[in-house]
């Protein structure tokens, strides 16, 4: 007699599929970037989800786990992704596998594997290499045309082996990068370049990361508290800093449109290992890393903020979780 | 009586695929009158009633085999006439595989009925009813097998609700029995009504039973106090608490019973159980099971208390190697043995499909998606009360996360994407809490016996010393003058006798 236990069904919902659904919605941001910037970025997928997987694997083994299983469940295939496109495509290949080990084999396996880690292991990958290679991080291409060339011009596919010297000139600070110098210059910003001239790359990115994780609600593989809370937090308090002083602080839009406001609202914070389990928890969660962020991007030293306020708030999840615990039927 | 329409939708809940119409085309079938009868004496919650019959004894269609010994406890009858062949543990239909006590019947063929007497319900006193119905062997048929005399031991009760929502999957035979025997349910609804002077009722159906709501619409025009509520097909409505929420949007709270509140819920099948017994005098002596599945042709049957299922199985188009689940698949459980007969709990024998078979086994780690608390209808947090049933944190579970309160329907782990088995689980962590509380109440008899027992050694000798203190007091100080010269006597004669041996 073959075990059944109550219940004899089963939804046909598994965490393999969760991921799979996940990466197909970062899939149209994934084709604007090569669109703008060529298929350097692929390159990176290919190389660096490749090192992650053997990483992983190599985990498994050490730990006595089953590889096949753990490695379909496609989390570190999702982690890796998510830290190749949150740096710079132009990173040298050391320096990307650097984060992968800190995020595959640090963060996740030595904190006791998927399910068990404190922390979001691609924001730690990230934030090893935002401390350590803080030039090579703020390296981004300059946003350029789109061009259906890009597709097909596949030298550019595995340029991280050809030379890992960074020409300059196709560099260019991001939008959040040009604020921190007009800040530190002590230029008003509206002087310093206007943000509704046109949409660039990243802010075009940025709109199919929105599209993408309004693709993963509607899938209900996410719901809607921890993006909106995060996107209507951030939008709230650049809201009240703009209003007290225009010429020191950016309009909301802005903050929005630029840096990776919507990829961490849909596909960074709301991993769901590392932030809080009750609802009003992923509210509570979102509302404060957007705070942290407006803070960093405003006062702090960094650009973008979005990985550190993560990486804090997840500290705070057990607390948070332990306050938050909702009342159960016929408690009331 | 004015009852809003209002659905009060309970939070979670899973919408599974249905499976019913397999089971629903045909009508409700009776099997042949089979050659043995393998009847448990005990099929319901309470005590083992008392078997009143001996081997070889001829038996007829409605006797008692066994009498209620005490008021929680119900009795058992005969399904047909013939001849008591054995009374012995036998193998039942229960998840532990443990055997217990029944009587095999041979049957005659003639099915022969003891004499009927229907009850004058205007001219009965309630405990008199109560009395009858206690040995006409009515219990919940929709699973739980509570004597249903009990529930009618209540007074104050303002709202009847019936259960007719069989949200189950596969499940059916409350739906065909509604449509078939649509006269004695709403008998069933009116006697009860009558009984416990209760106002008003509603019944609980889901949607997806179109041809037992148009039915019994059209028998329902008549009477104003009887409602039909339709609600969507979610599972579990059916559960009492739930069931109770979107009649009402009354939250049952912890350690209340509904009664508590003035509501009383029935079943389907038990109402017409109770409406064949005081209409026609008729005892519990077959009920309707669902027979689905990986069968040829799922059926419905009017089945004999006792028939063996695996006649059911066969007849239904399967065959006797086949694994069978007693209830639905949610909640049910499979049989560990099919060599056993059809009991008063037993709504339906659903033969494992394929599907079921190949059900992920593989259990992965928990990534906290809380998939399980969105389905959660007991507004618990799944998620915890697997680490803390892994990690053996009773107190926590308990206290925090409130794990009495499960109800084990299963939704948890029907949706979790990592496959973990969260239910068995929750039974693992609730059995080590009831077998601690067991074995600390018996340490605290124990030490309040040790106690007790010190505290009597130590009076004891309290009262002893008091007792010779007392009997000192008593004597007088001549007394002892006269005490204290008697000894100076006896020794001086003493000393003499031993100088004398001395010389």
């Amino acid at each position: 007699m073959t075990p059944l236990d109550s219940p004899a069904i089963k939804k046909n919902m598994s965490v393999s599929v969760i991921m799979f659904t996940v990466t197909l919605a970062l899939i149209p941001a994934l084709i604007a970037q090569i669109g703008f910037f060529g298929l350097q970025i692929l390159g990176n997928l290919i190389i660096g989800i490749s090192f992650a997987l053997i990483l992983e694997a190599v985990c498994l083994k050490l730990r006595h786990y089953p590889i096949k299983p753990f490695l379909k469940d496609g989390s570190a295939f999702l982690t890796a992704w998510l830290l190749i496109i949150s740096i710079p495509s132009s990173t040298p290949i050391w320096v990307m596998l650097v984060g992968l080990f800190f995020s595959i084999v640090i963060s996740k396996h030595a904190y006791g594997g998927i399910g068990s880690n404190p922390f979001n292991p691609a924001m730690i990958g990230y934030a090893v290499l935002l401390i350590s290679f803080p030039k090579i991080m703020t390296n981004w291409p300059s946003a350029e045309q789109f061009d259906f060339n890009n597709f097909l011009n596949f030298s550019q596919l595995f340029s991280m082996f050809a030379s890992i010297d960074i020409v300059d000139g196709i560099v260019s600070a991001t939008p959040l990068d040009k604020i921190k110098t007009a800040l530190f210059l002590g230029e008003p910003i509206n002087n310093s370049f206007s943000i509704f001239d046109q949409f660039n790359a990243y802010q075009i990115m940025s709109i199919f990361y929105l599209i993408g994780g309004l693709y993963l609600m509607i899938k209900k593989i996410i719901t809607w508290h921890l993006p909106v809370s995060l996107i209507l937090s951030i939008f709230v308090f650049s809201f009240i800093l703009h209003q007290i002083n225009p010429d020191v602080f950016m309009p909301s839009l802005f903050h929005l449109m630029n840096g990776a406001t919507f990829l961490a609202a849909f596909f960074i914070i709301t991993d769901p290992v590392s932030s809080p389990t009750t609802l009003r928890g992923k509210i509570i969660f979102g509302v404060m890393v957007g705070l942290i962020t407006v803070i960093i991007r405003n006062f702090g030293g960094y650009p973008d903020g979005i990985a550190f306020a993560v990486i804090f708030m997840n500290i705070f999840v057990p607390l948070i979780e332990k306050f938050t615990q909702p009342k159960v039927f016929g408690y009331e | 009586m004015n009852i809003s329409d209002k659905i009060f939708k309970f939070f979670g809940g899973i919408k599974p695929e249905g499976h019913k119409q397999i089971s629903t085309r045909n009508p409700i079938k009776r099997l042949p009158l089979p050659k043995e009868l393998i009847i448990p004496i005990r099929q319901h919650v309470g005590k083992m009633p008392n078997i009143v019959v001996k081997i070889g004894d001829r038996v007829l269609k409605g006797q008692i085999l066994a009498e209620p010994v005490a008021n929680m406890s119900a009795a058992t009858h005969a399904s047909t006439s013939g001849y008591v062949k054995e009374i012995k543990p036998m193998n039942i239909p229960h998840p532990s595989g443990l055997p217990d006590q029944c009587i095999v019947i041979e049957t005659d063929g003639k099915d022969e009925w003891i004499r009927l007497k229907k009850i004058d319900i205007e001219n009965i006193s309630l405990s008199n009813l109560l009395e009858k119905l206690k040995h006409s062997g009515v219990v919940g048929l929709g699973g739980a097998t509570f004597p249903s005399h009990i529930k009618l031991n209540a007074n104050r009760i303002q709202t009847l609700i019936v259960n007719a929502a069989e949200c189950e999957p596969y499940i059916t035979c409350d739906d065909m029995a509604m449509q078939e025997m649509t006269q004695d349910f709403v008998d069933g609804v009116n006697l009860i009504m009558h009984i416990l002077n209760i106002p008003k009722t509603i019944i609980g159906i889901e949607d997806n039973k179109p041809q037992a709501i148009s039915k019994l619409n059209s028998v329902l025009d008549s009477s104003k106090n009887i409602h039909l509520k339709i609600i969507p097909t979610v599972y579990p409505s059916g559960d009492e608490k739930r069931l109770i929420y979107l009649m009402l949007g009354v939250k049952i709270p912890k350690e209340k019973r509904p009664t508590e509140l003035g509501i009383q819920v029935f079943n389907v099948a038990t109402l017409i159980s109770i409406a064949r017994f005081i209409n026609y005098g008729e005892p519990v002596i077959s009920r309707v099971v669902t027979v689905t599945g990986a069968l040829g042709q799922p059926n419905n049957y009017q089945a004999l208390i006792g028939t063996p299922i695996q006649q059911l199985i066969k007849d239904a188009g399967g065959d006797p190697s086949q694994e069978v689940i007693m209830g639905g698949p949610m909640m049910g459980f499979k049989l560990p043995h099919t060599d056993v007969g059809v009991t008063k709990a037993m709504n339906c024998l659903l033969a494992v499909t394929d599907e079921m078979k190949s059900k992920a086994s593989t259990e992965m780690p928990c990534i906290r998606c809380t998939k399980c608390v969105e389905v959660c209808p007991a507004q618990l947090q799944p998620q915890e009360l697997y680490w803390h049933a892994k990690s053996k944190q009773f107190e926590k579970l308990t206290d925090d996360y409130k794990l009495f309160d499960c109800i084990e329907c299963g939704c948890c782990s029907y949706v979790c994407p990592s496959n973990i088995p969260l239910v068995q689980y929750y039974r693992y962590a609730k059995s080590e809490i009831r077998e601690q509380a067991k074995s600390s109440e018996i340490a605290d008899i124990a030490r309040d016996r040790n106690e007790f027992r010190l505290f009597r050694l130590e009076r004891e000798k309290k009262e002893r010393a008091e007792r010779n203190a007392q009997r000192r007091a008593q004597v007088s100080d001549e007394d002892k003058k006269k005490l204290i010269e008697e000894k100076k006597v006896a020794i001086e004669a003493a000393m003499k006798r031993v100088e004398e041996n001395e010389e």
